[in-house]
């Protein structure tokens, strides 16, 4: 799969085309009565401006400095993240990996583009696109250095190719020097890649 | 199938290419796109398993070199046209030309918060015993399916380890043809990388997939 069309070779008028077939569709279906443009206008609203995330790492920061919070996500993720008020479509089913230096996590999905809407959002581009999901599963280091990651050669790394309809979060390790942090200020070390295995979180000096 | 959409282990795509800061959707005709598939299911009552199939059911060189919302309009388009609630002279026309085809049920605006926190839980209670537990070993079938199949080619054949029995869940196989649910055992089998990919492979890599007891044979 390509990624999207402004780098990636499709032209001017080819755009054009979807975007007007698109919207010719859309009339379609709203004069058949079988959507409402308001609803439309709420799903974009809610995956462009509420879903994305920052959800998911409030679980991160909450499973770092909340030991009990830790214990019920990686037992029973699902109602754990349900706890913070995250929950539904594309998370129905959700497991929490945690990393720890002998083991690194990392999610894809090679046949499609599974992933945690609830805590993470709409994928980007690169988790949907072929190299990540052909060179996932197969030479994940090569995809780390694509993110300018290097692991330890000793760290084991694991990959969760989500084929079914559970979704995967990964909890990354606590940054060093974050002692007595809050839990707004974890969660502001917590990024996205972090959250999908293919990056690290900030580090503490990374925020000064 | 074995389609352009089985990308594990394939080769020749490139290198990852992260975007920074990049937006949820980059052109205003994805938005459209999206929210236009994710509201047609609930008229359309096509499942997310016949979703995919629609998506992934194309010449392979048409799935690669189209974008991704390209992919799921043209899916929109198809599986609108094949139930007869839209025909491609209308599309054409950018107007309705018949009456509508009655449908059970639309999304209202009231309803898309409670609908997408609902979400569609595939988990389906079962009075069957699951015929692996924990540590079992267990051999991919190999298996050519040309219709809708969630266990991808690269593990195909190859033999793993039972690493976790998630529950009893909607199978794709049956749910993405007219067959329904057809729920079935689910679990997490994991892979050595060599297992998958030969003696050159990463030692310190290992790969699990999510794979339906169907999909299993015991691997003594």
């Amino acid at each position: 799969m390509s990624g999207h069309d402004h780098h990636h070779g499709h032209d001017h008028s080819e755009l054009s085309e979807t975007q007007l077939r698109v919207r010719a569709l859309e009339t379609v279906l709203t004069e058949k009565g079988y959507v409402d443009p308001a609803a439309l206008d709420l799903l974009i609203e809610t995956y462009e401006k509420k879903v994305g995330p920052r959800n998911g790492a409030r679980v991160v920061a909450k499973a770092w400095a909340d030991p009990a919070y830790r214990t019920r996500l990686i037992k029973d993720a699902t109602p754990a993240i349900g706890e913070l008020g995250y929950a539904g479509r594309q998370g129905e089913h959700i497991i929490a990996l945690e990393n720890t230096p002998k083991l690194h996590n990392m999610v894809v999905c090679t046949l499609c583009s599974c992933y945690p809407w609830p805590v993470l959002g709409l994928p980007p581009v690169w988790y949907k696109s072929a190299p990540y999901r052909s060179r996932a599963v197969a030479d994940p280091r090569g995809v780390l250095a694509d993110f300018g990651v290097t692991l330890p050669k000793d760290t084991k790394i694991r990959v969760w190719d989500s084929t079914a309809e559970i979704r995967y979060l990964v909890i990354p390790i606590r940054p060093a020097s974050t002692d007595g942090w809050s839990e707004e200020n974890l969660a502001s070390l917590v990024t996205r890649d972090s959250m999908i295995g293919a990056g690290l979180p900030k580090q503490s000096a990374d925020l000064k | 199938m074995n389609g352009g959409q089985d990308l594990g282990g394939t080769h020749g795509h490139g290198p990852v290419e992260p975007e920074p800061n990049e937006p949820v959707f980059h052109a205003e005709w994805e938005k459209r796109a999206f929210a236009l598939t994710l509201a047609m299911g609930m008229p359309g009552g096509w499942n997310i398993d016949m979703g995919r199939f629609a998506r992934e059911n194309r010449p392979p060189a048409e799935y690669l070199s189209m974008s991704y919302y390209q992919i799921w309009f043209a899916a929109l388009e198809k599986m609108l046209e094949e139930r007869g609630l839209v025909a491609r002279d209308e599309i054409d026309a950018g107007r309705s030309l018949r009456p509508p085809k009655p449908v059970k049920r639309t999304l209202s605006p009231g309803d898309v918060a409670k609908v997408l926190y609902r979400g569609g839980p595939t988990e389906r209670e079962t009075n069957t015993q699951a015929a692996f537990k924990l540590g079992d070993r267990v051999r991919a079938k190999t298996i050519n399916p040309v219709t809708h199949t969630r266990l991808p080619r690269y593990v195909r054949g190859h033999v793993g380890t039972i690493e976790r029995v998630i529950g009893c869940h909607v199978f794709p196989d049956s749910n993405a043809s007219s067959a329904g649910e057809n729920p079935q055992w689910l679990y997490t089998v994991r892979f050595d990388g060599r297992e998958l990919w030969g003696l050159g492979g990463d030692p310190s890599v290992e790969v699990s997939v999510d794979a339906w007891e169907p999909y299993l044979l015991p691997a003594g």
